[in-house]
């Protein structure tokens, strides 16, 4: 399988050509609008439908995000749609076994338990709400006010926190706020693109379609990859740093250090536009190259060549994903990333610009929206003013919403459940027994009896098999809502046909708990006075009106009209001036090594953005004689997330039903395995068995994809968290392999 | 000049911060966070007191003997659960507050001196213990509504 497809190369400044990809298994009737689900580029995607069946889709031409192409993920998935094990009615656990029952049972348990929480000091205390990056942002912003202004709860978070949570903390600490700088139309305009742990070309296949479309066209792009793995876009990029894994902050100390040596920084954007140069040169200037070099296992020419590329380039774009995001100093270096941004004045004209990408499909509309537990519009916890903001929107006291702390992550929401205290736990769209760190742990927490367990998903789970209560839910295609891509355009998907049986939107689910927890304003009338999807939506534009993410102007009427609309124009920041004002900014910052908030009294922004730098400090869990190798998990192309979906649908799941083991060749050989024999797998916290690919990848570094339930990697890898932004560390678990005997 | 015993209780409150850190973080080892950052933060903690050996040592030679009941006792060991975190952070907070007071006279001292390389040292370690504190203050925070109303 090629999921790239043909190549319709351009020159720079070029509009991207069109290339029309349909996949349809019988002629549709009718085609319904959408988007992407199964990965976060967001491409204009069509549904085929036929009757009351979807029957294939096809990439819409004129949508700016993919111009008529289809992810590979896309072409197939809507497959999953119908598959025989969806979940078609409310179980409910009785005697240990769940059995089918109505709504009305379903949610008046969850009710029933619910009132019995809340009741007495600390009630909202004892409920947990784990989330997606999958549902709709009018769903999203629900959640977010029952759990806020109905509960006053701060345990609410979503399975961003690990995928995207790092991208969230790099834009606030640097900009102000969260909101992607930079466009996909960059990739038009740049002179050099580098991807700094980011393997696109297998999780958002149609932004490298555009990319490699730029180099095969006239005066294309330089392209530099940091990533210990020889993927696709290591392949392809004229420079390779295959950097030993939890160094990329050094990595970057140094590229700074050399962009300052060089003078490749535009000295007049610096002083207008950013604080912070002096810190930032004292950090990085103990940083040589050599040292660097020693820290990351690179040549020190290497180092000096990557320089080069991003210090000559006229137009640089950046990407910067998992590689970055779940590994060691986290947000220290994607923070650094933008430091290079802002050194070199790279921001906010075409060409110019930072992608700190997203995983997931709306993992954008979390963030915005609060249900990662923000409060909603990227308003900032700590400003009473915004908070107040809200109260009023919402017509509730202001002691009602939690402002006392950040919200809770997801990581410390699971950490309370295993405690005790959180005795509700209800699970949205995701599959934590999957997804999660050490997989023991999250099971031994799902099990506990005193844990009541809701799980909200469309097919049957790992997850659910703990449930006291499982809610069967509407997908893609099946219900009407927004939502919005990494590089900030928003699409209205469509609803097509029916869901299957008494599945409901995730959305109706919600108003319905509303609705029986019966949660009233100040003035006693219900505290969700939206019905449906675009009253819903409706309240949320309110909601957004004059924050950055201001969505008052995009309405369902012009989503329905042109294809794809960006909130805050095609580039943030185009005048220079960021989002760090005292009053309007959505964080005081945070210090990078510990995490710790900083006060209002010491943040004294002004419009202009913040170089941030600290020092390069040893990863945990360093190889040792016992685990003397190291593992990261990450993607394959094909599938997603835990394979709900994409594991159901034969055309995908074929290209790789199984997880595996990606050696390098000495690796390999000094323990006597060879491509294809079972490898045993063996870290402090579990074990698992894959076959072995001998490989590009490198040494001392090993490999396995993280979305299989069987022999599942997350049985290795460690409960370990970026201070800043609380993303796990999955690409930094020690471990020990074995041939079969 | 006295300055060699409160060089003395300084350094001697660093190294009694590390083995709390440490201590704490084994203690609350089911607490990711805190075990990777008390380990963390012990190191500088280390370094900090290494820093100050050398000046520890040179004025030590022109200082008379060290006064009654200078050093403080303010960690008596580990706790369980919830509350129990609280109060060893509570133990660790109050632990570093006497390290950045210390950090303050030092440093006055220095600058009557016009010690240089010692006000470098003190700058330096001030900036990390306020952070410190900064830290475990914002970790209590956090901690607090669940341990002492919800919980």
């Amino acid at each position: 399988m090629d999921p790239w497809g043909a190549r319709t190369p351009y020159a720079a400044g070029e509009q991207w050509p069109e290339r029309h990809d349909e996949y349809t298994t019988e002629p549709p009737e009718r085609w319904v609008r959408s988007a992407s689900l199964l990965h976060s580029n967001g491409d204009g995607i069509d549904i085929g439908v036929r009757g009351n069946r979807i029957v294939g889709v096809r990439g819409r031409a004129g949508d700016r995000v993919n111009r008529g192409r289809l992810d590979v993920k896309d072409r197939y998935g809507w497959q999953a749609n119908a598959r025989p094990d969806r979940l078609t009615r409310p179980l409910v656990r009785d005697g240990g076994e769940l059995r089918e029952c109505g709504w009305d049972e379903a949610m008046g348990r969850i009710v029933e338990r619910s009132r019995q929480l809340i009741a007495g000091p600390g009630g909202w205390g004892r409920f947990g709400f784990y989330t997606t990056g999958q549902l709709f942002l009018e769903e999203f912003y629900t959640l977010g006010v029952i759990g806020k202004a109905g509960l006053g709860t701060p345990h609410m978070d979503g399975n961003t926190r690990l995928c995207t949570a790092t991208s969230a903390a790099a834009l606030k600490a640097s900009f102000g706020t969260d909101g992607q700088p930079g466009s996909y139309t960059d990739v038009d305009h740049c002179d050099a693109i580098a991807l700094w742990g980011h393997n696109v070309a297998e999780t958002q296949t149609v932004l490298w379609m555009r990319m490699l479309d730029r180099r095969a066209g006239a005066n294309p792009p330089a392209m530099l990859a940091v990533d210990p793995r020889a993927t696709p876009v290591a392949l392809e990029a004229d420079v390779h740093l295959p950097i030993r894994p939890g160094t990329n902050l050094a990595l970057m100390n140094g590229l700074l250090r050399l962009m300052l040596r060089h003078g490749w920084v535009d000295k007049e954007y610096v002083s207008r536009h950013t604080v912070g140069l002096e810190k930032l040169e004292q950090v990085v200037d103990a940083y040589p190259v050599e040292h660097v070099a020693r820290i990351c296992d690179l040549k020190t020419a290497e180092i000096e060549r990557a320089a080069e590329l991003l210090g000559t380039a006229e137009r640089l774009l950046s990407t910067v994903l998992q590689g970055f995001y779940q590994s060691h100093q986290a947000t220290a270096a994607a923070v650094a990333v933008n430091n290079l941004h802002l050194l070199r004045g790279m921001l906010g004209r075409p060409g110019a610009g930072v992608l700190q990408m997203n995983g997931q499909p709306t993992a954008q509309n979390t963030r915005e929206t609060g249900a990662d537990g923000d409060l909603p519009g990227f308003r900032n916890w700590d400003n009473p003013s915004h908070v107040r903001e809200l109260a009023e929107l919402w017509n509730v006291d202001m002691a009602t919403i939690p402002h006392w702390a950040p919200p809770t992550h997801a990581m410390q929401i699971w950490r309370y459940a295993e405690q005790g205290s959180i005795e509700l736990l209800w699970i949205s769209g995701t599959n934590p027994a999957v997804s999660m760190p050490d997989l023991a742990r999250i099971r031994r927490i799902l099990a506990r009896p005193e844990l009541f367990v809701v799980v909200q998903d469309i097919f049957p789970t790992e997850t659910s098999e703990f449930a006291d209560v499982v809610l069967p839910a509407a997908t893609w295609g099946e219900k009407t809502g927004a939502f919005t891509n990494a590089d900030r355009t928003v699409h209205l998907s469509e609803k097509a046909v029916d869901p299957p049986g008494e599945a409901r939107a995730d959305l109706d689910i919600f108003l319905d708990y509303a609705a029986r927890m019966d949660f009233r304003d100040r003035d006693g009338r219900p505290l969700i006075h939206w019905t449906d999807p675009e009253s819903a939506y409706a309240a949320w534009q309110r909601c957004s009106a004059g924050r950055p993410c201001d969505y008052t102007d995009i309405t369902y009427d012009k989503l329905r009209g042109d294809s794809g609309l960006q909130w805050g124009g095609e580039r943030l920041y185009t005048d220079g001036v960021f989002n760090t004002r005292s009053d309007y900014c959505e964080t005081y910052g945070q210090e990078l090594s510990t995490g710790a908030e900083r006060p209002a009294a010491e943040h004294h922004g002004d419009g202009r953005a913040f170089l941030l730098a600290t020092g390069y400090s040893p990863a945990p869990e360093a190889p040792s004689d016992d685990f003397p190798l190291r593992l990261v998990t990450g993607r394959t192309v094909t599938q997603f997330h835990t394979r709900t979906k994409t594991g159901r649908v034969p055309e995908l799941d074929r290209e790789a039903p199984g997880p595996w083991i990606e050696l390098h060749p000495d690796d390999a050989a000094a323990h006597g395995i060879h491509d294809g024999d079972p490898v045993r797998v063996e870290s402090a916290r579990g074990a698992i068995e894959v076959p072995a690919r001998v490989c590009g990848i490198r040494r001392g570094v090993v490999f396995v994809p993280f979305h299989y339930a069987a022999e599942a990697a997350n049985e290795l890898t460690l409960t370990a968290w970026d201070p800043v932004s609380k993303q796990p560390l999955f690409k930094l678990c020690a471990v020990r392999v074995r041939g079969k005997v | 000049m006295h300055l060699a015993h409160y060089l003395g209780l300084l350094h001697r409150a660093q190294t009694a911060l590390a083995a709390a850190l440490r201590e704490v973080g084994r203690a609350h080892a089911d607490e990711a966070d805190i075990a990777h950052l008390t380990e963390q933060e012990a190191r500088r903690c280390d370094q900090r007191a290494r820093a100050l050996r050398p000046f520890a040592d040179r004025y030590a030679e022109q200082a008379p003997d060290e006064p009654e009941r200078l050093h403080s006792e303010l960690f008596r060991g580990t706790r369980t659960g919830g509350l129990g975190l609280l109060r060893d952070l509570q133990d660790l907070y109050l632990m570093t507050a006497e390290c950045d007071i210390c950090w303050t006279l030092v440093g006055q001292a220095a600058q009557g001196l016009r010690d240089t390389g010692l006000a470098d040292v003190v700058s330096e370690g001030a900036e990390e213990t306020t952070i410190q504190l900064a830290w475990l203050r914002g970790r209590m925070k956090q901690a607090a509504p669940q341990a002492l109303v919800v919980a």
